[in-house]
């Protein structure tokens, strides 16, 4: 019999703490979100995929001086420029971002002296093919300007 | 009320409505409660607040396909989802609704709502056995210890109350505890057995054994999904599952309506009979006090995790039955006393 009635109420004691602990959770505001209707606010700091900054014109800011594609230490960026007659400086006519083996280390925006990359607010990312993850960021800068 | 054919179609076509309704938006009821409980907004996506949930579901099941698979009992595997629904649906003939809202006041209606709740149990080990599946048998086979283990319990503890109200009819024994709330068999004091302590420890026994019975969280060991697939109903598609759904929902309700009238007064108005206050003895009582008991099922399901088996065995035989048999030995000698 040792324990018997110590047993029976401390068990009982405990069953109703925990009662009482899911009781004042039960009125509370819930803490999640409708996802697809709601989302959660961005922050500043979120790193996404990077992006091309454009200039007020939506001219890319690149020089196409190719120091994020050796910064990466995967090798996911490739990036050409082109010299159009009578100008000094190149323009960018290419910019691949394969995000498939892109690790979010930053090296490349940390590289960029000419404030021409960014982390883009991205995260809906899911897919079932490989080349959608193949970005072309000239493309994507683009279609931000329109 | 007379037994007339129209009677008794009337009074089965309510129960079934009263029993499909209930089961569709307990369902609705408690993933809402599951949701609020982990502060999670619940079913939201079909109409307001998600309450157009239930009827889609129940399309969704209807539309299914009926899959029996190959090397079952095909009879007993037909059988156990309407032995699962039918024994619920049958005990609310007696149920006392309110003062005249009764399908069939029989005077020994405890013992038929006790008859046909084994005959759940029964339905349970049916499925486990018709469905030739090891996992469904190891859950059918524990579904019948705990029934058993649980019933003894929930029987000695509604002796107690027969022998204070002197009647199997459920009826009377909420006419006995007319007049506040003071005089319902929960509370200590009591004009037949004098002062009875034990008298709300044997309300939890009670509580406690329908919540076993209805094999809910944390005694929903018989669907243990983590250890059994889905227990007894594993292999059941479309309307099989859907019957032993609103069978679990059913019975809920039936041990819900139970405890209320068994402790906490049926239709009874808590504060007695005011002369001015016209709904003294109102169904809207009864339907509170059983919605009140079903909040707490769910609020008990969201908060504890499942026992073990020995666990779950050793609280009823180790604790509830001794309890509720030392309960009945003193309910009866101060039955003599008094």
């Amino acid at each position: 019999m040792g324990g018997y009635f110590t047993d029976l109420f401390t068990g009982t004691k405990s069953l109703l703490d925990g009662m009482w602990v899911t009781l004042k959770e039960f009125p509370r505001r819930p803490v999640t979100l409708n996802y697809p209707h709601e989302s959660v606010k961005m922050y500043p700091r979120f790193r996404g995929h990077i992006e091309l900054i454009g200039d007020k014109d939506g001219k890319p800011n690149c020089i196409v001086c190719s120091m994020c594609q050796r910064a990466c230490p995967s090798g996911c960026i490739s990036l050409a420029g082109v010299k159009p007659e009578g100008e000094k400086k190149k323009v960018l006519s290419r910019y691949i971002l394969d995000f498939t083996t892109c690790s979010l280390c930053g090296s490349c925006v940390e590289s960029c002296n000419f404030n021409a990359l960014r982390f883009s607010n991205e995260y809906n990312l899911a897919s079932t093919r490989k080349e959608d993850f193949i970005m072309d960021l000239l493309q994507r800068l683009e279609e931000q300007n329109r | 009320m007379s037994l007339t054919l129209f009677n008794v179609i009337l009074a089965v076509f309510i129960a079934i409505c009263f029993v499909g309704a209930n089961a569709a938006y307990l369902v609705w009821c408690e993933r809402k409660g599951a949701g609020l409980f982990q502060r999670r907004p619940g079913p939201m996506e079909n109409g307001p607040w998600g309450l157009l949930q239930p009827p889609i579901d129940g399309v969704k099941l209807m539309t299914k396909q009926l899959l029996i698979p190959g090397g079952v009992d095909k009879a007993i595997f037909m059988v156990a989802p309407v032995l699962a629904m039918f024994p619920a649906l049958i005990s609310f003939v007696t149920i006392p609704f309110s003062d005249n809202i009764v399908a069939h006041p029989i005077d020994v209606g405890v013992l038929m709502i006790f008859a046909f709740a084994a005959l759940g149990g029964m339905s349970l080990l049916v499925a486990g056995w018709g469905s030739r599946n090891k996992y469904s048998m190891i859950s059918s086979v524990r579904a019948v210890s705990q029934t058993v283990a649980y019933e003894i319990p929930l029987m000695i503890t509604t002796i107690t109350i027969v022998m204070i109200s002197g009647s199997l009819n459920l009826s009377d024994i909420v006419q006995t505890q007319l007049g506040g709330f003071w005089s319902w068999n929960i509370w200590p004091l009591q004009k037949q057995v004098g002062f009875n302590l034990l008298m709300p420890v044997s309300f939890l026994i009670l509580f406690v054994c329908s919540v076993a019975e209805t094999n809910r969280a944390p005694f929903d060991l018989g669907e243990a999904e983590s250890e059994l697939v889905a227990g007894f109903h594993t292999e059941y598609s479309s309307m099989g599952f859907g019957l032993f759904f609103m069978g679990e929902y059913a019975n809920i309700v039936i041990g819900a309506c139970l405890t209320v009238i068994l402790f906490l007064g049926g239709w009874a108005c808590p504060v007695g009979d005011l002369g001015f206050f016209p709904f003294t003895h109102h169904v809207g009582w009864f339907l509170l006090k059983i919605y009140l008991i079903i909040f707490v099922f769910i609020w008990i399901r969201w908060t504890f995790p499942r026992t073990t088996i020995y666990g779950l065995l050793n609280l009823s035989w180790k604790y509830l039955i001794p309890i509720s048999l030392f309960n009945l030995l003193l309910t009866a000698g101060l039955l003599k006393v008094f």
